[in-house]
């Protein structure tokens, strides 16, 4: 049972760093553009972007 | 012309008079300054819908002088442009933005307003509320099942303790927003869905941690948690669906203009915006300009489309002297006006004031799920009552049966009952949006479903406002002569003249343009005149009016050729009012327009009835007549004299190229040509109604199940999640039901062919 102290833990912090990772995502706007997002992959273009 | 879309071009050339590109004065005044010289301009951009668009808008605005960056949203269709104002060597003008975004693709760009942010900033709210709760929820639940399988004594309790802490902060992130809601309501003694939410989280919450302190078996945390997960999902999902259909109703053209161009008595020309023009103040208005605001004609003459403003379609003469109602769109000839009014006191805040009257009846229409909760409420807290009372005055134990009631409250909580309604409405609400119909909010579905009446609007809403040639008369030659002439001016009769005209014209140059009359042409054989009958032959008489508009050709005062006019039907109105009709809906029109006009529609239409000549209170009148005689009626219209109807009205829907205060005041917009929008949009919305109501029956059915367990005391928290979850389940799998629905009349290939601009592909592919 004293694995338990590592484990929770463990399972805490996991999930908090998905978590941590979501909110993350969305303020840097990784959502504000779902559709363009899309599109943008498929652009050739070779310049990078301003 | 455009990027990748044929048959925009048309569509754009027909407009593009009427839809003038934003001016530079009200891009400088709707420019956000970010300081060192730098500004940023958004603009929406309704036609963007691929990935060359972006490229092509991007590319062309990078191209433009001054600009440091560029990008498009393609989910929200706007363009976000940081420039520099002043400063080192190279400064942008804001003109070119939408200039250049023409060129590249042929699209209009618009301004729109600041209160979508505030939206925006809501909804990241509600979805890391999601995030938090999905995390605790998910965390608790782990926990959970390992006291279920049989953990006990200190590692129990050790659990229990750790669930107590990661549901603690999540009621609160996660629960604000029921709180705010629930706490809203009863400081005006009023209950809603979120009362019993926000009651029992908190104190299934209360009651946990109770027992975790006393060492107890039983503990909550997962209900809470999971229960606030579900119920936020159904919170960001309703709130999305509003959202999505707002903003595309506010980026589309905007109506009132933001700045007026006044005269200085010196001569000199300043914008201001509008609400600081003052009555006095000279006013100039350029041929293709909208009115900013009351006022009368100083100098000059034009052709004024009042169509927007009363509903008449034929255009009126101006000259000095007349007035003139803000909103109108001067035609052919610029004017100076003085203004009569401010923006506050013009016609256009007059139509607001009415509005405003007009909203009470629709104001106190209650939500479903507010009628279900000021039944299920009450019922429910009088039950976990009872359950205090009974086992505490027969089994003697306060403390168990205090834990019993609340296992009640805790049991009834209505999950499925929060989801029953938003779920169904969400799904509905996107099967309307893949046929272009926009619903701003739940009410006005639920409000469609039980409606008796239909009233239309006549110009705008049967028709397209736009005339087209029934009938011409004349020798092939006088023809291709007429549409030579036509081609001069913009006045919406000469332009329907000169694209009616298919084959080679005579080239005539030397046209004149008399704002009222018609337009002269002298050449070497005489003077040919193309106008109304009285300006091209008067010594003749003129015929009878039938309702539709004469147009005829003379050279030298002798009539060559003769044409008529008459408004474009709009696609799809003849089967709209026959399907409605066959719903057993009576099918009414109301319109500001002149009698003969109106009868010949509405004969053609096979309406049950019709009344012309309104003005807007006329129209909110004839709403009011009817709810009285306790009819329920949908009121479709698109003018600003429509919009305080629209407001009356039972629920009203607008097409989506209805001036800005009409959409503004209809519940829902549709973004085709097609008037189908109608009896689709009443099919889906009857089919969300029925749908809703089955889930109320299956959620009350699962309650009838649960409740006397939990009354008996035999509720457990495992026993609470599994009902929890499968009701949830049922009731969701239950709406997407509304999928399947097939409308018995095959609707999309008509909406198909009408003719495509940028707003009718936006709704297909978002």
């Amino acid at each position: 049972m004293n694995m338990l102290i590592y484990l929770i833990p463990v399972a805490l912090l996991l999930g908090g760093l998905g978590l941590g990772a979501f909110l993350w995502s969305l303020r840097n706007g990784q959502y504000e553009d779902l559709d363009g997002a899309a599109w943008r992959v498929l652009d050739d273009d070779e310049t990078p972007r301003a | 012309m455009s990027c990748c879309a044929p048959g925009t071009e048309g569509a754009l050339e027909l407009d593009g008079a009427a839809r003038a590109l934003p001016s530079r004065e009200e891009l400088m005044l709707s420019a956000r300054d970010l300081g060192e010289g730098r500004r940023q301009t958004d603009l929406s951009v309704p036609g963007v819908h691929c990935g060359a668009c972006i490229t092509a808008i991007e590319g062309a605005l990078r191209g433009v002088e001054g600009v440091e960056k560029a990008r498009v949203n393609l989910s929200t269709k706007r363009v976000s442009i940081v420039w520099r104002a002043e400063g080192t060597g190279e400064a942008a003008d804001p003109v070119r933005f939408a200039e250049a975004i023409q060129r590249a693709t042929g699209y209009d760009s618009h301004l729109f307003g600041e209160d979508l942010e505030a939206s925006d900033r809501l909804r990241a709210d509600l979805i890391r509320g999601v995030a938090v709760t999905g995390f605790a929820a998910a965390n608790i639940m782990l926990l959970s099942v390992s006291v279920w399988s049989g953990a006990d004594a200190s590692t129990r309790d050790l659990f229990h303790w750790i669930s107590a802490m990661i549901a603690a902060p999540a009621l609160v992130y996660g629960g604000r927003f029921f709180y705010r809601s629930a706490w809203s309501v009863l400081k005006h003694g009023r209950t809603n869905m979120d009362v019993p939410i926000a009651l029992a989280i908190t104190l299934s919450y209360a009651v946990s941690l109770w027992e975790t302190l006393h060492h107890g078996e039983h503990a909550w945390f997962d209900a809470t948690a999971s229960l606030l997960f579900f119920l936020l999902i159904g919170r960001t999902l309703d709130h999305i669906m509003r959202d999505r259909a707002r903003s595309a109703i506010t980026g589309l053209a905007r109506l009132a203009p933001r700045g007026a161009l006044v005269v200085q008595p010196d001569g000199s020309r300043d914008y201001r915006p509008v609400s600081e023009v003052v009555p006095g103040d000279r006013i100039a208005i350029a041929a293709g300009d909208r009115v900013p605001v009351d006022g009368i004609v100083l100098s000059g003459e034009s052709d004024l489309d009042v169509s927007i403003a009363t509903g008449e379609s034929v255009p009126v003469a101006v000259r000095p002297g007349v007035a003139v109602q803000a909103g109108t769109v001067s035609l052919t000839g610029s004017l100076i006006v003085t203004a009569t009014a401010t923006a506050r006191q013009s016609f256009l805040a007059e139509i607001i004031a009415l509005m405003e009257a007009a909203e009470g009846g629709r104001a106190q229409y209650r939500r479903i799920a507010d009628r279900a909760a000021s039944i299920y409420a009450p019922a429910v807290h009088l039950l976990a009552i009872l359950t205090f009372l009974g086992w505490g005055i027969l089994g003697g134990d306060w403390k168990q049966a205090l834990l019993i009631a609340i296992a009640v409250l805790i049991i009834t909580c209505p999950c499925a009952l929060g989801l029953a309604v938003p779920v169904v409405q969400v799904v509905a609400a996107g099967r309307l949006f893949q046929h272009g119909i926009m619903v701003r909010d739940g009410s006005a579905m639920e409000r469609l479903a039980e409606i008796d009446t239909v009233i239309f609007d006549k110009t705008g809403t049967l028709t397209l406002g736009r005339p087209r040639l029934i009938e011409a008369r004349g020798k092939p030659s006088s023809r291709a002569m007429a549409a030579a002439i036509a081609a001069h001016s913009r006045h919406p009769l000469s332009r329907a003249l000169h694209a009616a005209h298919a084959g080679p014209v005579p080239l005539i140059e030397t046209v004149r343009e008399l704002p009222g009359q018609g337009l002269l042409a002298e050449t070497p054989e005489g003077t040919y005149r193309l106008g109304s009958r009285a300006f091209a032959c008067p010594e003749t008489v003129a015929q009878a009016d039938s309702g539709a508009s004469e147009v005829v050709l003379s050279l030298n005062g002798d009539e060559l050729a003769r044409f008529l006019l008459e408004d474009t039907p709009r696609p799809g109105a003849e089967e709209a009012v026959a399907a409605l009709r066959a719903e057993g809906l009576a099918t009414l029109m109301l319109s500001g327009d002149r009698r003969t006009t109106v009868a010949a529609m509405a004969e053609h239409l096979d309406l049950d009835g019709w009344k012309a000549e309104l003005s807007p209170q006329g129209k909110v009148e004839a709403c009011n007549d009817l709810a009285a005689a306790g009819h329920r009626a949908l009121m479709v219209g698109d003018g600003i004299n429509d919009a305080p109807a629209l407001s009356a009205a039972h629920v009203s829907m607008a097409p989506a190229t209805a001036a800005d205060i009409g959409r503004q005041a209809a519940d829902i917009v549709f973004l085709h040509d097609g008037l189908d929008a109608v009896p689709t949009a009443l099919a889906i919305s009857r089919r969300a109604g029925r749908l809703i109501r089955e889930n109320f029956g299956l959620a009350i059915g699962y309650n009838m199940i649960a409740v006397p367990f939990a009354m008996a005391g035999y509720a457990t928290p495992l026993l609470a999640s599994v009902a929890m979850s499968t009701s949830s389940l049922i009731v969701i799998v239950n709406a997407l039901r509304l999928n399947r629905f097939r409308r018995p009349v095959a609707t999309s290939g008509r909406a198909g062919q009408a003719p495509a601009g940028p707003v009718t592909r936006e709704a297909k592919l978002a």
